[in-house]
């Protein structure tokens, strides 16, 4: 088996999903100049609502067909997140919005140890496994292989990407929101109203948050109250590497860093002469984020985001 | 009734009254400009009868009372604001900072047609228009911002400094335009630290001084007006 192609496979499936989440970084700060570090938990919300449903829908219909439980499962994540993410925003970053920086940014980490704790009462703290209702077939490829999964996951991310696309670039509301990320004040002048379109970003993200964390549980067959941290903080380095508040970057800092960290974890052992094994792979992601801040302080795709912050 | 009725208002940041109780009134259809030295607090009069900042007073637009409602309620109501510096959106492309222009509107057709005549105005827009608007130079964004205001199709134009670091004759063009703007019978508020333009341009007008008004009447009497003529004509 060719294991550059297979490792390749594996960064793309991941590096999608890290896109995902890290939009959602990304769109928030290009807006406010916050870094939302709760949205990582956002996903772990999305992942175990999906669970439940799924779990609860299973218990009551065993013989449900999975193309009727899984899209409920998706579903009742995205709405979970909307929620979610609506709420995260006006209570506890809408009456910081005219204080010093440093405070939404602690009130976030608050945001997540919340979150963090709740799921855990409520989700317990062992690890749910995914229910087998998976389509597990498999395909070879370049002399590698490809699940029917990992083609779901990429194709479905792809089109959300697309999508979102569109939306920021062609719709009313898309062109509000990138004039709202230029100046509130202007804005508003313009008739905006500069609230909605923050809750609407919340909204959006965390829409995609739900998505990329049942991605990720059902890519691993796992979920738990903790997988949200570093996930979010993957992303969240994907958005930083793409160049934050730039949604194309969010795009490409995804890929890249699950990509890199997919060819890193396969060949680190080698690398090493077996020093190292392939659970050093988390290093990667961070090891390239620090590259690049040295290099190119702003991101990929970034404005001097340095002289902002 | 008339178009805008204030009495009162007051605008200060922390401990700083920049307007200290001003009344103003204008009806329908007049251009009228509000001239003062740097500081005087002409900015944030605007800003106060807009709801861009903290403001107390009555202000009272098409009758109705304008108070404690955020800025972009009051756009839709139709008023609008060229702020001081334009407030062009530099990442936006000229014909999107337009379209942000007529963001409260649902009427398409003449939406349409606004367009059109913002591109007959100001052909230099019209061969710029999806050019980012960043990189158009000062009297372009200015031309910009005017057009963008055109577009809001307002009852009541509120212009802050429409002239200021503009060549003679980007001033002039603005100028023109803003007669005509005023000639379709959209009620103006004009400030402007160059009194001379100010005066030539509106029916009447209002002197600020450190907050305050201190003289109101036709613009041709306050051209003549000695105090006028020696603290802003120069004269
Ligand atoms: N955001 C602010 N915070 C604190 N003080 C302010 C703020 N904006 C204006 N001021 C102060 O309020 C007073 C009035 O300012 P304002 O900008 O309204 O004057 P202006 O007449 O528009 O002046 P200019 O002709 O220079 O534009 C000034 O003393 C100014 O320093
Ligand atoms: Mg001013």
């Amino acid at each position: 088996m060719d294991i550059f192609v297979q490792q390749l496979i594996n960064g793309l499936v991941l590096g999608s999903i890290y896109a995902l989440v890290a939009l959602g970084y990304t769109m928030v700060y290009g807006i406010l100049e916050l870094i939302n570090f709760a949205h990582g938990e956002v996903t772990m919300v999305g992942a175990m609502s999906a669970l439940a449903v799924i779990g609860a829908l299973l218990g009551a219909y065993p013989q449900a067909p999975a193309l009727l439980v899984l899209p409920a499962g998706v579903l009742a994540a995205i709405m979970v997140c909307m929620a979610l993410g609506y709420v995260i925003e006006r209570v506890a970053y809408r009456p910081l919005r005219r204080a010093p920086r440093l405070a939404p940014l602690i009130t976030a980490i608050g945001v997540s140890i919340v979150l963090q704790n709740a799921a855990m009462l409520i989700w317990g703290r062992s690890y749910i496994s995914f229910p087998a209702i998976l389509p597990h077939g498999s395909h070879p490829i370049l002399g590698a292989v490809i699940t029917d999964l990992q083609i779901v996951i990429v194709t479905l991310s792809v089109l959300i990407m697309l999508g979102l696309t569109l939306l920021v670039e062609r719709t009313r509301l898309g062109r509000a929101m990138r004039a709202t990320a230029q100046s509130r004040e202007v804005a508003e002048l313009m008739g905006v109203n500069v609230n909605t379109v923050i809750s609407a970003t919340f909204i959006i993200g965390s829409a995609l948050a739900a998505i990329a964390g049942v991605m990720v549980s059902a890519y691993y067959g796992l979920g738990h109250y903790y997988m949200g941290f570093m996930l979010g903080l993957k992303a969240f380095s994907a958005a930083v590497l793409g160049g934050i508040g730039n949604l194309a970057g969010a795009m490409l800092g995804g890929l890249l860093l699950g990509v890199i960290e997919a060819l890193g974890a396969g060949y680190i052992g080698d690398l090493t002469g077996g020093f190292l094994g392939s659970n050093y792979q988390d290093v990667f992601a961070f090891m390239v984020l620090i590259l690049v801040l040295v290099f190119r302080p702003s991101g990929l795709l970034g404005e001097r985001v340095a002289q902002r912050a | 009734m008339s178009l805008l009725e204030v009495k009162g208002l007051k605008v200060a940041y922390g401990g700083i009254q920049a307007v200290r109780g001003i009344d103003l009134v204008i009806e329908q259809g007049e251009l009228v400009c509000l001239i003062g030295a740097n500081g005087a607090g002409k900015s944030s009069a605007l800003k106060g009868l807009i709801g861009l900042v903290q403001h107390h007073g009555e202000v009272r637009f098409t009758g109705e009372r304008l108070n404690g409602l955020p800025t972009h309620a009051i756009v839709a109501k139709g008023m609008t604001l060229v702020p001081e510096g334009r407030g062009i959106f530099a990442r936006l492309s000229v014909a999107e900072n337009l379209d942000m222009g007529a963001y409260t509107r649902r009427d398409v057709g003449p939406v349409r047609l606004d367009l059109n005549r913002v591109y007959d105005l100001f052909p230099r827009l019209a061969e710029r228009r999806a050019q980012l608007a960043g990189t158009l130079s000062g009297g372009e964004q200015q031309m910009l911002a005017l057009g963008r205001a055109i577009m809001a199709r307002p009852r009541l134009l509120l212009l802050d400094e429409p002239s200021m670091g503009l060549a003679p004759i980007m001033v002039q063009k603005i100028y023109q335009t803003i007669a005509e703007i005023a000639r379709d019978g959209v009620t103006i508020l004009l400030v402007e630290q160059n009194a001379h333009l100010a005066l030539q341009v509106s029916q009447r007008g209002y002197v600020m001084e450190s907050g305050s008004v201190v003289l109101t009447g036709a613009s041709q009497a306050l051209a003549d007006d000695p105090m006028v003529k020696a603290a802003y004509l120069g004269e």
